[in-house]
């Protein structure tokens, strides 16, 4: 006993600092067991893998910066004279807010840069959510187990956006000031509590001396900190779940090929992370973004024209402008519609293309796991509707922006708000065909390549004269990789009459479902892939062709 | 530099050379093959190679380390309002120029660096792990339900159905001491959004020279902003005040007023009207002389103040709100009242 002892701690006494260390944490925290499935975790490699990363790291940019510029923000509303170092707007009456950030951005040495970084990131952080969350939709990734997943990345695209808001709005200048008051005139349109809603959220009248010490803890506690434990919850189960991979030679649903994370995915993963900083460092020094000075403080009864909110709440500034203008008043009461329906189609927008993963998965009643990635085409309907929402979303930008597409195109600001109110029905129907069609083209593609090969572009002449061009056969690893995908079949309801002759009464949810699936898997909807018997007769009766 | 000099071990074994499509299952020419071979990058084979690629991730880290101390140069020897040229952004911040690419290139050497190490150095070997089911297995799962069961019945929440309803009853309960704590965020509405500063007898201050306006100052086709008299900038509520009372004033032809009422109120053909948009309470400051039509810069809405101040584009629901004014005795043009309905955005008890 006591012997064993001895050359244990002699052989504690010999081993590395770095190893006494690890041991004296094991002893405490349990690292190794937890080193031992993580350390060595394997992570496929794909392109479109980064932009989750890109998401990450500039929230944690934000974060950084954020905490430096609290150092300097006063979050108060009181009315302050500026005596700052930006002459043109000296002696004029402001906030404490705007005063400070003016303080930050021209007295504070690499204030403004700061200043900058923090607002780049936030927009770069959205967009990469964006990004990211049709990634993950195209190609199938949201699908079991991984759906809680999607909903918390969801979660943080909305909440990025309020957080965006909130932030955008604390420095009280014009430009954020009347987007404040646009969200005023909103609450206010709610039926029966929007104007309390509207004085609790500024404490009396618009705008009142309170909104932005509320806008602040909401920004810099509140919504940040429901975003950290999303991140860490999203990333823990991206651990969990392990990483997805497309389909190729070796890979299976069952297994997940790449480079472990130490080293190759720490010293990538960690890189990119300087990689993405470093680029936003650099945008920060040339690309000037929201110069507070040029706006100058908020006033009510002033505006500057080209008013444009951060570009992710561009959308739902589409939808109250192009909205028409309905009121309907009756018995005393006004029902604002003309801008209660855009704040209510405002929250759908967003649901609509958080809830398909669950709609999907309905229609297939498929209860499997799925870590093989589809490639778009090979799902047309799951493709064309997310190209279809996305270009609804982007009709909406182009109705929130539709006085800069005007003044800039030469174009008549009635006519796009009127393209936007027609396309907002009519975009997202086309782009679903269109979509659709491109996809099953690309399947029949596909299929020819592995039928009858490459087109090598080599053009031989035959003996008789007759020019034919050469297909080379595909490795085994394409065909495989052109293969791979599994194919649906459309659920039927199945008989509706059992063997007794006792008719069973069918739901309308099963006929809904059964008619989704052959909208879906249908004959019109998917290339049946090629058979190893097609294959084989081309192959080997008469040679390429 | 040739591959004669490359040592003979180091160099992959030699693979099928002509390339021919094998497919390796004759049954199946669809089936999985299997991991592909590894393939050698330059740097497995040549040491030369991968000093190279040693070179370069160290000349990058190198040039971090001398970005940073640009960064800390800069940050100390240029002043923080010098503005310089640069081609072709234009005139910028000096500091924050130097500040940001200085911290960008120390920051992105870094990860250039990082990532060419793993990309050249480090091993490239896919390697395949397992994945195991999410979901327990059916005795795992026996075995939870079970202890769930056991815990149920030992709490006796089922049977000692008293403690369960009181407590519900409890936690559903104390969450409004919270939301009773949320109601002094604010005072309640009232009628706070239908009345405005103005009132019979007060003088219309230009917003500009801050000087009560007469008739004359308004010409045909102008454009004026104006507030109450008594309403100053450096008051508390002036804010608040402004985001009711803020008034637009026009001079038209009177013939050219289509409106009666509008004939009525106005003076000479001067008409007041709230600057306060109607849709969602951005301030209206786009005038178009010859067609009296006024545009919203935030949503576009577009009222004709020859008509009424109706609705003729745009989302806004109704006509801007016409103030009635007057003159005074000493000439200066006045308000004869609030305006009889309220200002700036709809909402449900406006009627």
């Amino acid at each position: 006993m006591s012997t064993t002892t001895n050359t244990d701690s002699r052989a504690r006494e010999k081993a590395p600092a770095g190893e006494k260390i690890a041991d004296w944490a094991d002893g405490r925290l349990g690292i190794y067991s937890l080193a031992k499935s993580n350390m060595r975790k394997i992570f496929p490699d794909h392109w479109s893998f980064m932009l989750g990363e890109v998401c990450l790291y500039s929230f944690i940019i934000i974060i950084l910066t954020g905490v430096y510029l609290t150092l300097f923000f006063h979050p108060s509303m009181n009315e302050v004279t500026y005596h700052g170092s930006y002459v043109p707007l000296q002696g004029q009456l402001m906030s404490e807010a705007f005063n400070s950030t003016m303080h930050i951005s021209f007295d504070v040495r690499g204030g403004l840069l700061i200043r900058q970084i923090h607002h780049w990131a936030a927009l770069i952080f959205l967009a990469a959510m964006f990004v990211h969350m049709m990634r993950v939709f195209f190609t199938g990734a949201f699908r079991k187990p991984r759906e809680v997943n999607w909903l918390f990345g969801f979660l943080l695209f909305v909440l990025g956006m309020f957080t965006g808001f909130t932030g955008y709005s604390l420095p009280d200048d014009l430009l954020s000031g009347t987007g404040v008051r646009f969200m005023e005139g909103a609450v206010l349109s709610v039926p029966i509590v929007g104007t309390y809603l509207s004085f609790f959220l500024f404490g009396g009248e618009f705008p009142g001396g309170d909104f932005v010490a509320r806008f602040y803890s909401i920004h810099i506690l509140l919504l940040p900190g429901i975003m950290l434990g999303l991140v860490v919850g999203h990333l823990i189960l991206v651990f969990y779940h392990k990483h997805t991979q497309f389909a190729g030679p070796g890979k299976t649903n069952n297994n997940v090929v790449g480079m472990p994370l130490l080293p190759v995915y720490m010293a990538k993963a960690g890189g990119f992370f300087f990689l993405v900083f470093g680029v936003i460092a650099a945008v920060a020094a040339i690309a000037s973004i929201n110069p507070i000075w040029a706006m100058g403080p908020y006033r009510p009864d002033m505006v500057s024209t080209g008013a444009q909110p951060d570009w992710y709440m561009g959308f739902s500034e589409g939808l109250i402008r192009v909205m028409p203008g309905w009121e309907i008043n009756v018995w005393g009461h006004t029902l604002v519609l003309g801008v209660f329906i855009p704040l209510i189609i405002f929250p759908l927008v967003l649901v609509a293309i958080a809830v398909y993963p669950f709609i999907e998965s309905w229609v297939t009643g498929d209860k499997s796991e799925h870590h093989i990635l589809d490639r778009p085409r090979n799902v047309p309907t799951r493709t064309a509707f997310g190209a279809a929402w996305i270009s609804w979303y982007f009709v909406l930008l182009v109705g929130g922006g539709n006085d800069i597409w005007a003044t800039h195109f030469h174009l008549s600001i009635n006519s796009i708000t009127w393209f936007v109110r027609v396309g907002f029905f009519v975009v997202p129907v086309l782009v679903f065909i269109a979509t659709k069609r491109v996809c099953l083209g690309l399947q029949r593609r596909d299929r020819d390549k592995v039928l009858h090969g490459r087109e090598s572009g080599i053009i031989k002449r035959l003996p008789h004269g007759e020019f034919v061009e050469i297909h080379e056969p595909l490795s085994q690893d394409a065909l495989h990789t052109l293969t791979a995908h599994e194919q649906y079949v459309p659920a039927a309801i199945g008989a509706t009459v059992d063997e007794n002759g006792v008719e069973r009464k069918v739901k309308g949810s099963e006929k809904l479902r059964a008619k989704l699936s052959e909208a879906y898997y249908g004959e019109d909807s998917q290339i049946p892939k090629p058979t190893v018997e097609e294959y084989k007769e081309i192959t080997s009766g008469h040679g390429h062709h | 530099m040739s591959s004669q000099d490359i040592p003979e071990e180091n160099l992959p074994a030699e693979q099928d050379a002509h390339g021919a499509v094998s497919v390796a299952d004759e049954h199946d020419p669809f089936a999985d093959p299997g991991l592909p071979p590894h393939e050698h990058r330059v740097q497995d084979i040549d040491e030369r190679a991968a000093k190279r690629s040693e070179r370069v991730v160290a000349f990058l880290f190198t040039v971090s380390m001398l970005a940073t101390v640009a960064f800390i140069a800069s940050y100390v020897a240029i002043p923080h309002d010098k503005a310089i040229f640069v081609f072709p952004i234009g005139h910028i911040n000096a500091l924050n120029f130097a500040l940001g690419l200085t911290l960008g290139v120390a920051l992105f050497t870094i990860g250039a660096g990082a990532v060419h190490w793993a990309r050249t150095l480090m091993s490239d070997v896919e390697i395949a792990d397992e994945r195991h089911a999410i979901e327990a297995p059916p005795e795992v799962k026996a075995k939870v339900l079970a202890d769930f069961k056991q815990g149920a019945k030992e709490s006796a929440l089922g049977r000692r159905k008293l403690i369960r309803n009181t407590m519900f009853g409890a936690l559903a309960l104390f969450p409004l001491s919270g939301v009773m704590l949320l109601r002094d965020l604010g005072p309640l509405p009232g009628t706070k959004l239908r009345h405005t500063l103005w009132s019979k007898g007060k003088l219309l201050v230009n917003m500009n020279t801050n000087l009560p306006l007469r008739p004359s100052d308004v010409a045909v086709g102008s454009l004026t902003f104006a507030k109450p008299e008594g309403l100053e900038e450096t008051d508390e509520e002036f804010q608040t005040e402004i985001a009711k009372s803020a008034l637009m004033i026009v001079r038209l032809q009177p013939d050219n007023i289509k409106d009666k009422r509008e004939l009525e109120w106005a003076h000479e053909g001067i008409v007041a009207f709230s600057k306060i948009c109607t849709h969602v309470g951005c301030p209206i400051s786009l005038y178009e002389q010859q067609t009296h039509h006024v545009l919203c810069p935030c949503h576009q809405s577009t009222f004709d103040l020859s008509d009424g101040a109706r609705v003729i584009f745009g989302p806004a629901g109704h006509a801007l709100p016409q103030l009635r004014i007057g003159v005074s005795d000493e000439g200066y043009l006045q308000a004869l009242g609030d305006f009889e309905e309220p200002v700036g955005p709809a909402f449900w008890e406006r009627g």
